[in-house]
């Protein structure tokens, strides 16, 4: 029996490499350098595959990978079916917020009955929060650069994940609201947990001490 | 361009092949489920939505199809699940004072795929028991769930043992709220640590830790030991926890583990609950446990517990060679091949008439012999 782990490249991977350093695994290349999607390690049972941070979720569920790290941003957009989350890993560190153009006055846009125009990746997210304060929103799904929405009358606000808070200066908007902090989860398919218990169960437990 | 072939996602045909191999599959899980003393019922594929969902929560639910029955206004549902169904039939129409075991297989509707490559269209093979309390009841069905695993040839499976007593004990004291219940659920199914955290800040020391402990209260047998020393001995946990090892005592050689924060179904589960995952199936194969009171809903609540599976996915897994070669016979009035062909049909043997004027499809038949006249005799020969 092999295990397969889900990854995906950049902050994840080299926050990860670590954490996998303490589950003494190794990668045996740099995804950033190679083109290679499967990636061998220092162990013949363990391989890596590298996929889109968002399709983490979908392998895991699906069995073609056992394990897999994911942002927790990305894991409630997936809804977390057929997946174990046990381990906060405590990497890729962030928060998803509401951010607004500079003078945009979010307090009385959202007073309960309003309605609001979100633009947003996780859609989700963003319904969750603005139904759980009594808003409406009409949510416009973009796969990126959320920043313009606001800018080009798109969207009067916009949901997103705010790391240093540049993009969001260089664009003249503000964070006007935190909805949660995210941060790297482990998540593990449950039928994997139960028929490879005896290997995997190592690898989490070394996650589990390295991250404490 | 017409797309008249279509079919709605998650749904499809069943092709011939498949459909021997599912068909022999359940023939022989009845026959075996009969010669135990289990009984065949066959309900109906739609019921009032009410009596489809007692005791099902809010997953039955959304998992239903539903319509409204034009000669009565009320609203009717597809069935979901043929358990609740076998509950119905007997608290409400057998009316045995004992035990009563009961076997069924049919199709049922999924609005949503219950996972991945999962059909909607599941074709349900169960069995049953109601009317025994005792543990005894809880060991047949597990024994038989395994049995019928190994009759699919797929003898690799685990079988997962949980409780549902566990958490409904823990949780019980603390009176927590629907909503909370709900969210403490969801974490405990997909042993969410952190949100679980979140969640019983605020509880006692006591039942907080027993609550963090259950996500990782899962593996082999040693399982039972550790969740002693971590759980508190309320009377419930200890006999919850006395039950799982009677079960697992009096099965040496199954492959049997525990997974203790496994609360599939919870809401309609009371007891003893058990899930069986194969080496190739990214989710469990067959599912059941105990439902001591649904039967109230239908006028008489009955120890009852039972397990259900898939029959396609079942099929899909099993290492089942089916293919079977036909003997070709022509399209001629004579009744000496009438009697050979009933003869040789009579052996087990597939035997084709062949319509006249199809001779260069032949290639597309599974024929590999003929029957051929010789010497006034109809014989066999190879194609």
């Amino acid at each position: 029996m092999t295990i397969t782990i889900a990854l995906s490249k950049g902050r994840i991977f080299d926050e990860t490499l670590p954490l996998l350093a303490a589950a003494g695994i190794v990668p045996a290349e740099n995804p950033e350098s190679s083109r290679k999607l499967i990636i061998g390690t220092n162990r013949s049972d363990v391989s890596l595959v590298i996929v889109r941070a968002s399709d983490v979720p979908t392998y895991v569920q699906y069995g073609a990978a056992d394990i897999g790290i994911a942002g927790k941003d990305v894991l409630i957009e997936h809804g977390g079916a057929g997946l174990y989350q046990p381990l906060d890993l405590n990497i890729a560190r962030c928060r998803m917020c509401v951010a607004a153009p500079l003078g945009f006055d979010y307090a009385n846009a959202v007073k309960q009955g309003a309605r609001l125009r979100i633009a947003t990746k996780y859609v989700l997210t963003a319904r969750d929060h603005f139904a759980a304060k009594g808003v409406h929103v009409d949510l416009i799904k973009l796969y990126g650069s959320m920043e313009l929405a606001p800018l080009v009358g798109l969207a009067d606000a916009i949901v997103d994940l705010v790391s240093s808070g540049s993009t969001l200066k260089a664009n003249n908007l503000i964070e006007v609201e935190e909805i949660m902090p995210i941060s790297s989860r482990l998540v593990v398919n449950q039928a994997a947990l139960k028929v490879k218990h005896d290997l995997l169960q190592p690898v989490i437990d070394a996650f589990k001490k390295a991250v404490k | 361009m017409s797309a008249h072939w279509l079919l709605p996602e998650a749904i499809e045909d069943v092709l011939p092949a498949e459909a021997r191999r599912i068909e022999t599959l359940r023939r022989k899980l009845l026959d075996d489920l009969e010669l135990r003393g289990y009984q065949l019922v066959m309900p109906p594929l739609l019921e009032h939505l009410d009596s489809l969902l007692s005791g099902g929560g809010q997953d039955l639910d959304l998992r239903t199809f539903k319509l409204v029955d034009q000669t009565s206004g009320r609203t009717l549902g597809i069935r979901a699940d043929i358990t609740p169904q076998a509950a119905r039939i007997d608290a409400h129409l057998l009316n045995r004072q004992g035990v009563l075991r009961l076997c069924y297989c049919g199709s049922v509707l999924h609005t949503l795929p219950a996972g991945f490559n999962a059909t909607r269209e599941p074709l349900q093979i169960g069995a049953e028991i109601y009317g025994h309390k005792g543990i005894e009841a809880d060991k047949e069905i597990i024994w038989i769930l395994n049995e019928a695993l190994m009759i699919c040839s797929l003898d690799t499976a685990r079988i997962d043992l949980g409780h549902v007593g566990i958490f409904r004990a823990l949780t019980a004291p603390a009176k927590v709220d629907d909503a909370t219940e709900q969210a403490l659920l969801a974490a405990m199914r997909s042993k969410d640590i952190p949100a679980l955290t979140d969640l019983t800040a605020g509880m006692p020391d006591g039942i907080r830790n027993a609550l963090l402990a259950l996500p990782e209260l899962y593996g082999g047998r040693e399982v039972l030991q550790r969740a002693r020393a971590v759980l508190p001995a309320m009377p419930e946990i200890t006999t919850a926890l006395e039950e799982l090892q009677q079960i697992v005592d009096a099965m040496p050689n199954l492959p049997v583990g525990f997974d203790l924060a496994d609360l599939r179904g919870y809401h309609y589960h009371s007891g003893i609950v058990f899930a069986a995952y194969h080496a190739d199936s990214s989710s469990a194969v067959a599912l059941g446990g105990r439902y001591d009171n649904i039967g109230e809903v239908f006028g008489r609540a009955r120890p009852a517990t039972g397990f259900s599976m898939d029959l396609r996915e079942i099929a899909r897994r099993a290492p089942l060679n089916v293919s079977r070669s036909a003997i070709l016979a022509p399209w001629v009035m004579d009744d000496k091949l009438s009697l050979e062909v009933i003869r040789l049909r009579g052996q087990g043997e597939v035997v084709w008439i062949d319509l006249p004027g199809h001779e260069a499809t032949r290639n597309e038949t599974n024929c590999d012999r003929q029957l051929v006249l010789r010497d006034n005799k109809w014989v066999v020969e190879s194609l």
